[in-house]
């Protein structure tokens, strides 16, 4: 493994290693605009649950998911040590609440894992591919999978 | 070059431009302007657009516009008269050309079975002319050089290159060598401008003038194709080179007295022909294709600025942040309470003037006149005229009446049907109107004006009006309405909105999907506007929009439901009570009425609707604020408090999240939080159905 990663050739990825749910996961680099504090949303009627509700992004109005609830873990009490990531998926800025982010992971592209397949629920199917990470290892989130174009909401 | 898309981006935003300078020309000669230069005109629209498709190879627009050209040009050279009936084939023909444009544009193969009848047409024009096939000969004989055709003569063409025309690095050899394959030429050149002393002589001077005599040319238009690249660059004269037939006279083009504009519209005229040949002419005329590129659109561009519209809005943008940053920093100073601050807050109310200036500044820029959307309609109207063999004459007022660049832009879809409806079905068949003693031709009018900080845009109709009776059977056998409901007429007149609704007894193509008019109401509700009808049977029926002058910015009143902070466009709001505990009743199981004036008008709780916490507090401890919407006549919001009236900025949910039931947008406050802004229309109608019935009865009844 540790040959492969030193493979001149193999193409560099960067992530941002991040903990919702009381797991591991991480996002490609690229996807991230910005890592902002938690701060109160304003709330959309009618919203799905995991959507907490609409914060102002210098102007713009950013909506927030609950990642956690998203994956199907326990929603998340949000406090001023909670954080919120702004991603852009496709052509959207959603910002997504976790419970932390821990640092950049730089990987060769190589040392990404296919995702085992077991039994799927909601955290499963929106991974990508898995990282090992010294002891432990990390779940690629696709936000595209996670989030599929614009999110039904219920009238 | 053909495949840059900006390029081609550019073409089609100058066909445009084009077709708009078409149908207007088109119009002025149905209207009675028979001068030359309105053909001209039209000719030179034609003409560019052809010319450019031809670079792109867009070869069924260039086919259809040189048919139509060639049409245009027998008509400007008087050989063939204006006639109604040729009238009627160029506005055809004009219209299905801008749906080529469009086609061409979308990537679309165009709708054969529209363009062929028009071609069919343009070319028993060109058949009914006994000299159109002997002209196609002329051409060849140009080429084979031999002679036919009458008005065959020459030209004269003189030709000086300007400074800038050496500096662009064009050659006089290859525009000689190109004139010199037309027919047999004759070539002079006038050397005496050459300075006498070598010292001074500047080897990019325009110092030598040539003349070239053409024999045997039909037509100067050959020959200003070739110079078409740079007849900017040098001065040229083109001229019969004997007396000629007096019907080419108008065809005589002295370039230099043109605007830029004519002669870069003019240049590159060709029957079909001729098509050979002057594809090979400007290529050798021009080797080098940048500067003259460039040349062109730089002089054009000086009147009017082409902005990609994205760059207007992120200006607009940035001026909302603007002003909503002005009231922050007011906020803040007030609570910081500064002493001795009135200089200060002077100041800041400057600032805020200069922001709203700015703003307004800005939206202008956005605002364009309903004209192009007008002359759209236009055409529509026509179309739809002729399919249902009515006579119909269309009368526009205020076509430059000015509105934000969206409204123009989703209001033609709504206007379509509506236009296309009043004809349909408001318009009577001409034996009709004889038998009521109207004249045989209707008349279609649509308006444009700005009343009170809104739009007003009125379709009416000079038909036979709303057939209430009908209208009511109908919605009574669709289920819309219970049979023994009574309805005010007003209430009848807004039936006709009501989805999957549709008088039409037979479904033609025109209209009566049943799609309409629900489908209009939505769309121009989503413009945060509002439709209305009134009818006078046997007089007519009249359609009017009001739309908000922009969408971008709009009065409020700041409201507060179950916590949250929301706003309710003022447009929709009447007045707002603190009700009495006698003026409210209860209905069912949670409904509540409140009295007002002895009108009775149900209640709607915000917070309930919108699923926030419900308020326990009572009704008359709470805010209600009277609504009117177009869906219900009148319905009172409750909400917990109302703090204060403010112009907001208009954000759109849709981008980032999608749309939201009751919400129309959110926009920013001064302490930097979103509030939601309340869609009245959507609020009032979704609590609408289940009481519609009881509702329905209890208008009548009061």
């Amino acid at each position: 493994m540790s040959q492969q990663a030193e493979a001149p050739q193999a193409k560099q990825l960067e992530f941002v290693t991040l903990v919702a749910g009381g797991q591991n996961f991480c996002v490609e680099i690229t996807q991230i605009r910005e890592i902002r504090r938690w701060t109160p949303v304003t709330i959309l009627p009618h919203s799905p649950f995991h959507v907490l509700g609409v914060i102002n992004l210098r102007g713009a109005v950013i909506p927030i998911i609950d990642l956690a609830v998203k994956l199907g873990f326990e929603k998340i009490q949000p406090t001023e040590r909670h954080v919120i990531i702004i991603t852009a998926i496709e052509d959207r800025i959603v910002g997504l609440l976790v419970e932390s982010v821990s640092e950049i992971l730089g990987v060769s592209a190589d040392m990404v894992r296919e995702t085992p397949r077991g039994p799927e629920d909601p955290a499963t199917r929106a991974i990508q591919g898995i990282i090992p990470v010294d002891d432990d290892m990390t779940k690629i989130i696709n936000l595209s999978a996670l989030m599929p174009s614009l999110d039904p909401v219920a009238a | 070059m053909a495949t840059d898309p900006s390029i081609l981006d550019t073409f089609f935003e100058e066909c445009e431009d084009l077709i708009v300078a078409l149908t207007e020309g088109l119009t002025e000669m149905r209207d009675g302007a028979e001068d030359d230069e309105t053909v001209n005109a039209v000719f030179r629209a034609v003409h560019s657009i052809k010319g450019a498709a031809g670079a792109f190879a867009l070869d069924e627009l260039v086919g259809f516009a040189h048919k139509f050209e060639t049409v245009l040009d027998e008509l400007r050279s008087n050989r063939l008269t204006t006639d109604e009936k040729l009238l009627r084939v160029l506005q055809r023909a004009g219209d299905v050309l801008a749906d080529l444009v469009e086609a061409a544009r979308d990537n679309i193969p165009a709708n054969r079975d529209q363009v062929d009848p028009v071609l069919n047409e343009l070319q028993a024009f060109l058949g009914a002319e006994d000299d159109q096939p002997e002209e196609e000969f002329v051409f060849e004989a140009m080429t084979l050089d031999f002679d036919s055709a009458e008005d065959q003569s020459g030209y004269l063409v003189s030709f000086r290159p300007s400074h800038e025309f050496y500096a662009c690095g064009h050659d006089p050899a290859l525009l000689i060598k190109a004139l010199n394959e037309l027919g047999p030429a004759t070539i002079s050149v006038d050397e005496t401008a050459l300075p006498d002393d070598f010292g001074e002589f500047d080897w990019e001077g325009g110092y030598l003038t040539w003349t070239i005599e053409i024999e045997d040319l039909a037509t100067d238009l050959s020959i200003l194709e070739i110079f078409q690249f740079v007849d900017d660059l040098c001065d040229l004269k083109i001229s019969p080179r004997d007396t000629p037939p007096p019907p080419s006279t108008p065809q005589t083009i002295e370039t230099e007295d043109l605007p830029d504009i004519v002669t870069t519209a003019a240049v590159e005229v060709a029957p079909k022909e001729e098509e050979k040949p002057s594809a090979d002419a400007p290529d050798a005329a021009t080797p080098s294709p940048g500067p003259k590129a460039d040349a062109k659109p730089a002089k054009r561009n000086a009147t009017s600025l082409r902005v990609d519209p994205k760059r207007v809005d992120r200006l607009i943008n940035a001026v909302g942040e603007l002003i909503i940053n002005q009231s922050v920093i007011s906020q803040r100073l007030e609570k910081a309470a500064i002493p001795n601050a009135s200089d200060l807050f002077a100041d800041l109310d400057d600032y805020k003037l200069l922001a709203r200036e700015i703003q307004e500044g800005v939206m202008a820029i956005r605002a364009q006149p309903v004209k192009p959307l007008f002359q759209r309609m236009l055409r529509i109207a026509r179309e739809a005229a002729d399919g249902t063999g009515k006579d119909v004459a269309i009368v526009t007022h205020g076509e430059n009446t000015e509105v934000d660049k969206t409204v123009v832009e989703r209001l033609a879809d709504p206007l379509t049907h509506m236009i296309r409806n009043a004809i349909d079905h408001g318009i009577e068949a001409p034996e009709q109107r004889k038998a009521v003693g109207k004249p045989t031709q209707g008349v279609l009018t649509l308006t444009a004006s700005q009343r009170s900080g809104s739009i007003v845009i009125e379709i009416a109709d000079d038909g036979a009006g709303l057939n209430r009776t009908r209208i009511r059977a109908i919605a009574v056998e669709k289920g819309l309405i219970p049979a023994d409901a009574t309805l005010s007429e007003q209430e009848i007149d807004q039936l006709l909105f009501a989805p999957g609704f549709s008088t039409a007894t037979e479904i033609t193509n025109l209209s009566g999907r049943g799609v309409g008019m629900d489908v209009v109401k939505t769309a121009i509700t989503t413009l945060g506007g509002r439709v209305g009808i009134t009818s006078v049977p046997g007089k007519g029926t009249t359609f009017s929009i009001t739309l908000p002058l922009t969408l971008a910015v709009m009065d409020g009143m700041i409201i507060n439901v179950g916590g949250q902070t929301m706003v309710v466009p003022i447009s929709s709001i009447l007045e707002s009570i603190r009700p009495n505990t006698s003026d409210i009743s209860r209905i069912g199981l949670n409904g509540e009425l409140l009295r007002i004036r002895g009108e009775y008008v149900p209640i709607v709780d915000l917070a309930d609707r919108l699923g926030h916490p419900r308020d326990e507090r009572k009704m008359t401890e709470r805010v209600l604020l009277l609504i009117q919407t177009e869906a219900v006549p009148q319905c009172a919001l409750a909400v917990d408090d109302i703090f204060d009236q403010r112009q907001v900025v208009v954000k759109s949910m849709q981008g980032n999240y999608g749309a939201i039931s009751g919400i129309s947008g959110a926009t920013i406050l001064g302490d930097g939080k979103i509030a939601l802004i309340i869609d009245p229309d959507a609020i009032a109608l979704n609590a609408a159905p289940r009481n519609f019935e009881e509702e329905a009865t209890h208008v009548a009844a009061s």
